[in-house]
C-alpha cells in the first residue's frame, strides 16, 4: 500500500484522475480498524433492532398500520407529546436565553454555582426528576400548595407534563446559546451605540439575530428530547387518554396488552417524526455554519 | 436616542454595552427564580423527602434485599455498558475526525440517533428482536438463553441509550485538534498506538473523562428503556430507577426518595467533577461545549 | 506524563467503584419466583419472610429466597407464557391460570392440587370514596350518576378490573331482569365514566388516592383497606355495596418450570403453607378473606370483614370463566364493543 502525503483539508473525496475513492488517503493509521469497529457496533446495536421494528410494523399491512396510526387515541397521544414539548421548548427559549445572558454577562455571588447546576437535567435520572417534581408540585407539595391557594393545580394536569419537559430541555438551550454569547464581540455593540441605538434596540437588532441560529438549534434539540421523554413525565401526569397521555406511555400500554404490532406501529410513527426533526437540526447546523462560521 | 447618557456620578459605571441596574437585577432575579423553581428545589426535595421519615426508613430502603440487588444491578450494567461505549466512542471519533470519507454525515446522524429516539422505543426494539414472538426468540428459549426479562436485555437497552455520549464529546475535540500533530508523529516514526497514546490522548483526555461521566450517569439512571425490557422481577431485574418506581407504587415514598437520593448524589458528583475540570482546564473544554 | 497518570488514576478509581458492587458472590440459595397480581405486594413481602423461617425449621441449614413480580394479572399470565420463569403463579382469577395451562406450562387439573380449589383466600370488590362520600355512592347504580367519575383498571390487563366489571354486570343482571341489551348499556355507561384505565389495581389506587383523580375507586377489598391504612382513614371512606362478586384469586405451581429448576418440593410447600394458621392469619391481617377462617389466631380480624351478598363466577349469570373470558374480555367481546375512554 502506498502512502501519499496527505492532501490539504479542502480536497474532497470525489472522482479524480485516480478514480473514485471511499476514503481520502492519509498517513494516519487505523481507519479500517476504527471505522470497521464503529460500523459493526452500530449495526448490531442500532440498525438491526431498528430494522426489527420496521419489519414488525410493516407486518401489519398498510391499512391496519394506518388505522392504528390515525386512531383517535394515538393521534391525541402524539399531539400531547408534541404539543407539550413545543410549549416546554418555547418556555425554555425565553428563560434559557435569559439564564445564559445572566451567566455570561453579569457577575454576582453564586454565579458559578448556578452555572454548574444548569447541567443537572443531563446528569439526573429521569425517574428521580419525575418523583421529585411530582412531590414538589402536588397539591401537598411546597410549590403546589402555594399554587393551590391561588386555585392553580400543577401536578396531575397537562401543565405538569409541560413542567417536566421544561426541566428536561433547559440545558439544551442554555448550553447551546452560552458559547455563542461568550464569543460575541463587544465592539459591535459599541458600534451600534455610537450609531445611536439604545440598549433595547441593540439587543433586539444586533445581538439576538446573531444568537438566532444557536437558539434555533437549542430549541430543536430540546424539542426532540422532550417528544420522547417518558420517565419524568409519567409520575407527574394524570395519564388520561386523549388528554394527558403521552405517546411513549401509549406504546407501553399496548405492549402490556400484548398488542406488539400496535406498539410497533406507534413507535414507527414516532421514529419518523424523530428522523424528520434530526434532519432539520442537521440542516440548521449546516446552514448556520455557512452563515456565521463555526459558532455552533 | 440613547436614554442612558452619562451623568457625572455614574460616569464610572456607564458603558454603552450594559443595561441599567434595574434591568440587570430584574434579569438576574428572573433567572435565579426560574432555576430555583425548576432545578434547585426539585433537587432539594429529593433529599428532604428521603429523610422525612427518619434514618431507619432511609437505610432500610437501601440495605434491604431488593434495594441491594437494585444497586448491584445498576453498577453491573454501568460497568459493562460504559467501557464498551468508551471504546466505541474513541473508535468512531478517530474515524470521523481524522479521515475524510463518503457517508460521514450518515454515520454522524446515526450516532446522534438515540438522543432523538424515545427511551421506550429504545427498549421496545430489543423486546421485538429477542422476545418470544420474534425470529430469534424460540431459538434463545431452546438454548436456555435469556435476553428479555433478564440482565442481558437491560445491558443492551442501556448500551443503546448511552453510546453517543463519549463519541459526541470526542468528535468536536478531535476535529478541533486536526490531524497535523498525528501526521507529524507518524513522519517521525511513531506507530498507530503510540500516536494515539502520546499525541491524541493528552489533548482529549478531559473531554473523554467528561463523556465517560455523562455516559455513566445516564447508564445508571436510565428508566424508560429498561422498564420496557426488564420484567420488573424484584431483586433480579430491577435497576435503581425501577426500584424507585416499585417503592413509590408501594406507597413507600420515603424509601423511593432514599434510593433517588443516591442517584441524585451521583448526579451532583458528576456536576462537581465537571466544574473542577472546567476550572482547571477551561480552554481545553471550551471546545466540548460547541455542539 | 504526570497529567496522563493523574487522569488514568481517576478513571481507574471510577472503574473500581463500579466493580465493587459486582464482586460479591452470593451462596447458592434455592430461589423461587412468585409471579403475582398487582395488590399482593405487602401480603407476599410478609408471607415470604414467614415462609423462609418455616422452611428453615423444616430443613435446617437450607435457605430459600422468594422473588416477586407484580403486575396486572392478565399481563403477568402472558409474561409467564412469554418466558418469565415463574415457579409459582398467584394470580387474580382462574381464567388467567387456565391460559397458562393451555400452553402446557401447568397441568390442566391444577385446581385440584390445593385445598378449596386452590384458593387460600378470597376477596371482593368494594368502593373507595372521598371522605364524607360527597357524591352519595351507595350501590353500583350510583356509579353512572351524572358527574361521577370512576377509577378502575383496564380489564385487558388487570384481574381486579375484570372482577369489578363482573360485579357491575351482576348488579345490572338483577336490576334489569336479565335483559341483555340493558346489561350491556349499563356497562357501556359505566366505562364512559372512567377517565383513565391503569394497567393494574395498584396503579388505579395510586391514581385515585395519590393523584386525586375521580370520585370513586372500584377496588379489591384488600386494596381499599390498605389505601386507608397508607393514606389515612381521614381521607377516604369505604362503601360496601349490598352485593358484589366473590373474587377468587387462585394459586398454582408452574409444572414445567419447577421440574426444570428442581424446585417442586419447595414450591409445593410454599403454596401449602398459605393454608396454615400463620398463612391464613397473614392473609386476614392484609384484609384478604381467608378460606380457613377458624385457623386465624385473632378472630377480631374475621369479624371486621363486612357482610354482603357475594355472587360467584359459576352463578348462571356468568357461567364460569370458560364462558366469561371470551364472551366479555376476549377480542371483540363485550368490553371491546363498548369501550371508549371518557372524553
Amino acid at each position: 500500500m502506498t502512502r501519499s502525503i496527505s492532501l490539504p483539508n479542502n480536497a474532497q473525496t470525489r472522482a479524480t484522475r485516480e478514480g473514485w475513492r471511499f476514503v481520502k488517503p492519509s498517513v494516519i493509521p487505523g481507519f479500517g480498524l476504527t471505522l470497521g469497529y464503529a460500523v459493526t457496533y452500530l449495526t448490531l446495536i442500532v440498525l438491526i433492532p431498528l430494522a426489527g421494528l420496521a419489519i414488525k410494523a410493516s407486518s401489519l399491512g398498510w391499512e391496519q398500520f394506518w388505522s392504528i396510526a390515525s386512531d383517535e387515541r394515538t393521534v391525541d397521544a402524539l399531539w400531547t407529546s408534541f404539543g407539550s414539548s413545543l410549549i416546554a421548548a418555547s418556555v425554555n427559549v425565553v428563560f434559557g436565553v435569559v439564564v445564559a445572558w445572566v451567566l455570561v454577562r453579569y457577575r454576582f455571588p453564586g454565579r458559578r454555582l448556578l452555572d454548574a447546576i444548569v447541567d443537572l437535567p443531563f446528569a439526573l435520572p429521569t425517574a428521580v426528576a419525575g418523583i421529585s417534581l411530582s412531590a414538589l408540585y402536588a397539591p401537598n407539595g411546597w410549590i403546589g400548595s402555594i399554587a393551590g391557594h391561588f386555585g392553580v393545580k400543577i401536578a396531575y394536569t397537562p401543565g405538569g407534563i409541560v413542567l417536566a419537559l421544561i426541566f428536561i430541555g433547559l440545558p439544551f438551550i442554555v448550553r447551546t446559546v452560552q458559547p455563542v454569547m461568550e464569543e460575541l464581540e463587544q465592539e459591535i455593540e459599541e458600534a451600534a451605540a455610537t450609531l445611536g441605538a439604545n440598549r433595547f434596540q441593540t439587543i433586539t437588532m444586533v445581538i439576538l439575530p446573531r444568537l438566532f441560529p444557536a437558539i434555533l438549534t437549542g430549541f430543536s434539540l430540546a424539542l426532540a428530547r422532550a417528544v420522547g421523554e417518558y420517565g419524568s413525565v409519567i409520575f407527574i401526569a394524570a395519564n388520561i387518554p386523549y388528554k394527558s397521555e403521552i405517546a411513549p406511555l401509549l406504546i407501553i400500554i399496548r405492549l402490556e396488552e400484548f398488542n406488539q404490532p400496535a406498539a410497533a406501529a406507534i413507535g414507527a410513527v414516532m421514529l419518523v417524526i424523530a428522523f424528520a426533526m434530526l434532519l432539520v437540526i442537521n440542516l440548521l447546523q449546516a446552514w448556520s455554519r455557512r452563515r456565521f462560521g463555526n459558532v455552533v | 436616542m440613547s436614554s442612558d447618557l452619562p451623568s457625572p456620578k455614574s460616569a464610572v459605571e456607564f458603558r454603552p454595552t450594559t443595561e441599567s441596574s434595574v434591568v440587570r437585577y430584574t434579569l438576574i432575579g428572573i433567572a435565579v427564580l426560574f432555576l430555583a423553581a425548576i432545578l434547585v428545589l426539585p433537587l432539594l426535595t429529593v433529599f428532604t423527602q428521603a429523610i422525612v421519615k427518619g434514618p431507619a426508613v432511609f437505610f432500610k430502603a437501601l440495605s434491604d434485599k431488593d434495594g441491594v440487588a437494585a444497586i448491584r444491578l445498576t453498577l453491573l450494567v454501568a460497568v459493562i455498558a460504559v467501557p464498551l461505549n468508551l471504546v466505541f466512542g474513541v473508535a468512531a471519533a478517530w474515524a470521523i475526525a481524522k479521515f475524510e470519507f463518503h457517508g460521514k454525515a450518515f454515520l454522524t446522524t446515526l450516532i446522534d440517533l438515540p438522543f432523538s429516539v424515545s427511551p421506550v422505543i429504545s427498549g421496545m426494539i430489543y423486546v421485538l428482536m429477542f422476545g418470544a414472538n420474534s425470529l430469534i426468540g424460540p431459538w434463545l428459549k431452546q438454548h436456555g438463553l435469556e435476553v428479555v426479562f433478564a440482565v442481558p436485555g437491560i445491558v443492551l437497552a442501556t448500551i443503546f441509550v448511552t453510546f453517543p455520549f463519549v463519541a459526541r464529546e470526542l468528535i468536536p475535540l478531535m476535529q478541533d485538534q486536526g490531524s497535523g500533530d498525528e501526521e507529524a508523529a507518524i513522519s517521525l516514526g511513531a506507530n498507530g498506538w503510540q500516536v494515539f497514546w502520546h499525541v491524541t490522548l493528552p489533548y482529549i483526555r478531559w473531554g473523554l473523562l467528561y463523556g465517560v461521566l455523562l455516559c455513566n450517569a445516564r447508564a445508571m439512571g436510565e428508566f424508560g428503556a429498561v422498564s420496557v425490557i426488564s420484567g420488573h422481577i424484584r431483586g433480579v431485574t430491577n435497576t435503581m430507577p425501577l426500584q424507585i418506581e416499585v417503592l413509590y407504587n408501594s406507597y413507600n415514598f420515603a424509601g423511593a426518595f432514599a434510593m433517588a437520593s443516591l442517584l441524585a448524589l451521583l448526579a451532583l458528583l458528576t456536576l462537581v467533577f465537571k466544574t473542577i475540570l472546567e476550572f482547571r482546564f477551561g480552554a481545553d473544554l471550551a471546545a466540548t461545549r460547541r455542539h | 506524563m504526570k497529567r496522563t497518570a493523574q487522569f488514568l488514576a481517576l478513571t481507574a478509581f471510577v472503574a473500581a467503584v463500579g466493580l465493587a458492587g459486582v464482586v460479591t458472590a452470593r451462596a447458592d440459595d434455592q430461589k423461587l419466583l412468585n409471579v403475582s397480581y398487582d395488590p399482593t405486594r405487602e401480603l407476599y413481602e410478609q408471607y415470604n419472610d414467614a415462609f423462609a423461617k418455616h422452611w428453615a425449621t423444616l430443613h435446617p441449614g437450607a435457605t430459600i429466597e422468594v422473588q416477586q413480580s407484580h403486575g396486572g394479572s392478565g399481563a403477568q399470565a402472558q409474561a409467564v407464557i412469554d418466558g418469565l420463569d415463574a415457579d409459582v403463579v398467584t394470580l387474580a382469577l382462574q381464567g388467567d391460570i387456565d391460559k397458562i395451562a393451555k400452553k402446557g406450562l401447568i397441568k390442566t387439573d391444577w385446581q385440584k392440587a390445593f385445598p378449596n380449589r386452590s384458593l387460600p383466600y378470597t376477596s371482593t370488590i368494594v368502593f373507595l370514596v372521598r371522605k364524607g362520600n360527597p357524591k352519595g355512592i351507595k350501590d353500583w347504580g350510583d356509579l353512572i350518576k351524572d358527574g361521577v367519575q370512576i377509577v378502575v383498571p383496564n380489564p385487558k390487563t388487570s384481574g381486579g378490573a375484570r372482577w369489578a366489571y363482573l360485579g357491575a354486570w351482576a348488579w345490572a343482571a338483577s336490576t334489569y331482569n336479565h335483559d341483555p341489551d340493558k346489561e350491556k348499556d349499563f356497562i357501556k355507561q359505566l366505562y364512559s365514566h372512567a377517565p383513565v384505565l391503569d394497567s393494574g389495581a395498584r396503579g388505579a389506587t395510586v391514581t385515585f388516592a395519590q393523584k386525586g383523580i375521580g370520585d370513586v375507586l372500584l377496588a379489591w377489598e384488600n386494596e381499599a383497606y390498605l389505601a386507608e391504612d397508607e393514606f389515612g382513614a381521614d381521607n377516604f371512606d369505604i362503601v360496601v355495596p349490598p352485593q358484589s362478586v366473590l373474587a377468587e384469586p387462585p394459586v398454582a405451581i408452574v409444572d414445567k418450570n419447577v421440574d426444570a429448576h428442581g424446585t417442586r418440593e419447595v414450591a409445593t410447600e410454599y403454596l401449602n403453607y398459605l393454608y396454615s394458621a400463620e398463612g391464613q392469619t397473614l392473609a386476614a391481617k392484609n384484609h384478604y378473606r381467608p378460606s380457613a377462617p377458624d385457623l386465624v389466631t385473632d378472630q377480631s380480624l374475621i369479624q371486621a370483614f363486612p357482610k354482603l351478598k357475594l355472587i360467584t363466577i359459576d352463578d348462571p349469570i356468568f357461567g364460569g370463566w370458560a364462558k366469561v373470558q371470551p364472551y366479555h374480555f376476549g377480542d371483540g367481546g363485550i368490553f371491546d364493543q363498548i369501550y371508549k375512554p371518557a372524553k
